[in-house]
């Protein structure tokens, strides 16, 4: 590489990064709660836990689970009704003031008795405080976008950190941290450790977290696209006047797809149905097929099957890079590693901005004459950063 | 004026592009199935991360 391809890949680095660190670094912290958040919320006590029955004990009518959260809150309507994946011991009611609110709340009702577990805080709450941080900002769809705009520059301040390891490298070994000279050098190589080693991680994590910023539009543009198709044969026609029984709707679309399980059931006129159907969204039961959804809309009024079909490229790929963004499909020891990683990037980024604050001193050293040429090439990578920021 | 010649190149990305391997089959193992894929995940997720610890702390 010429030095002044080196300075473009240094200026390139240089930029993408300061301009996302900030942000990187919040994303990061908050990150770290969200990763344990099933933990944290069985400690802080707001996690919902199944009352103790016999493995076989029949599950309840659908309707019935309907009509607990009916009697909990009368004036309220069903939004969503959906079940965690592997746990069907639990109902999650979604009701709200109306089908489109966006202020809903939650009831977890057992599936086998219809009684009410429990009614989980949804706002307020440490790890949703987190969440919206990390997500948003506190600032909408806006601020998700804004977000994901960084994780671009961080895609690229990535790359760029990755061509900048060979001149820096080229004289070193792997994992030399040279410790007894300045403070500046030694963050240096720790930086170019710490980047190196975890950088496929940062890579996968960053674009799959910049990916999930455009979960809403891909949503939007799908509804648009497909589930508009689905429904077209009953486009003006007047909104069903009674709903058809809940269990009647489950046992249909289990009758088309015998071997998944239930994620969700979105109740007509909100946005995964129509005015005119119920969409069930059932899913798989192996670790990769219990991410992937599987749309089937069933007929409001006559509890009939009207459409199924398998969902779409991009959502299929949207819905793989969750996983691979929140570290949640390998248990415990994959929580902690996906810590240690976070951390790991921290580092990586606090020893970045250190080393622009401090760039100072290796200019003085590179400006000297006599630094030129085959003696100094150790250095001058570093020069190069420090020279044009200087 | 001539400068070195660059160092071979496994010399330079033999353990980066080692450790990226490592990552990538963590990565997908996990994906796969439980049990056995989730442990073979935290080992070949394990040792970037240990490698950062070594080469990190050591003295």
């Amino acid at each position: 590489m010429t030095p002044t391809t080196v300075r473009r890949w240094a200026w390139i680095h240089k930029w993408s990064s300061l301009v996302c660190t900030i942000f990187m670094l919040l994303l990061c912290l908050t990150g770290l709660p969200l990763i344990f958040h099933p933990q944290i919320d069985a400690w802080l006590g707001n996690s919902v836990v199944a009352p103790d029955l016999p493995a076989d004990a029949p599950r309840a009518d659908a309707d019935r689970v309907l009509a607990t959260g009916h009697a909990l809150y009368p004036h309220k309507v069903m939004q969503y009704m959906s079940r965690d994946p592997g746990e069907d011991r639990i109902w999650n009611l979604t009701m709200a003031d109306s089908v489109t609110d966006p202020r809903y709340t939650s009831i977890a009702v057992d599936a086998r008795t219809a009684k009410v577990i429990a009614v989980p805080k949804v706002d307020g709450t440490f790890i949703s405080v987190m969440f919206r941080l990390h997500v948003d900002l506190f600032a909408g769809l806006p601020g998700t976008l804004f977000l994901g705009l960084m994780g671009l520059l961080l895609v690229i301040a990535i790359v760029s950190g990755v061509v900048l390891y060979a001149p820096f490298m080229r004289k070193l070994e792997f994992g030399t941290v040279r410790r007894r000279r300045t403070t500046r050098l030694k963050w240096l190589d720790l930086h170019n450790l710490l980047g190196i080693v975890t950088v496929v991680w940062a890579l996968v994590v960053g674009a799959t977290g910049m990916i999930n910023t455009w979960a809403d539009l891909v949503l939007k543009y799908w509804q648009h696209d497909q589930l508009a198709q689905m429904v077209a044969p009953y486009k003006g026609l007047p909104p069903p006047v009674a709903l058809a029984p809940m269990q009647q709707v489950l046992d249909a679309a289990v009758k088309l797809e015998p071997g998944m399980d239930f994620g969700f059931v979105a109740w007509p006129g909100t946005p995964f149905s129509s005015p005119h159907h119920f969409g069930v969204f059932m899913r798989g039961r192996e670790a990769l097929t219990a991410r992937l959804y599987k749309p089937v809309l069933v007929d409001a009024t006559t509890g009939r099957v009207t459409d199924s079909r398998a969902l779409p490229w991009y959502l299929t790929a949207l819905q793989i890079s969750q996983p691979l963004h929140f570290g949640d499909y390998g248990g415990l020891s994959m929580q902690i590693l996906w810590a240690l990683l976070d951390i790991a990037t921290m580092i990586v980024l606090g020893s970045g901005v250190y080393l622009w604050l401090r760039r100072g001193i290796k200019a003085t050293a590179a400006a000297a004459p006599g630094t030129h040429g085959a003696g100094a090439e150790a250095a001058a990578p570093q020069a190069l950063l420090a020279r044009d920021a200087a | 004026m001539k400068r070195p010649p660059s160092p071979p190149f496994w010399r330079l990305w033999g353990w980066p592009i080692a450790l990226g391997l490592l990552t990538i089959a963590g990565l997908i193992s996990a994906l796969l199935g439980d049990r056995i894929w989730d442990h073979l995940s935290a080992v070949a997720l394990g040792i970037p991360v240990m490698a950062c610890l070594w080469f990190g702390l050591r003295r």
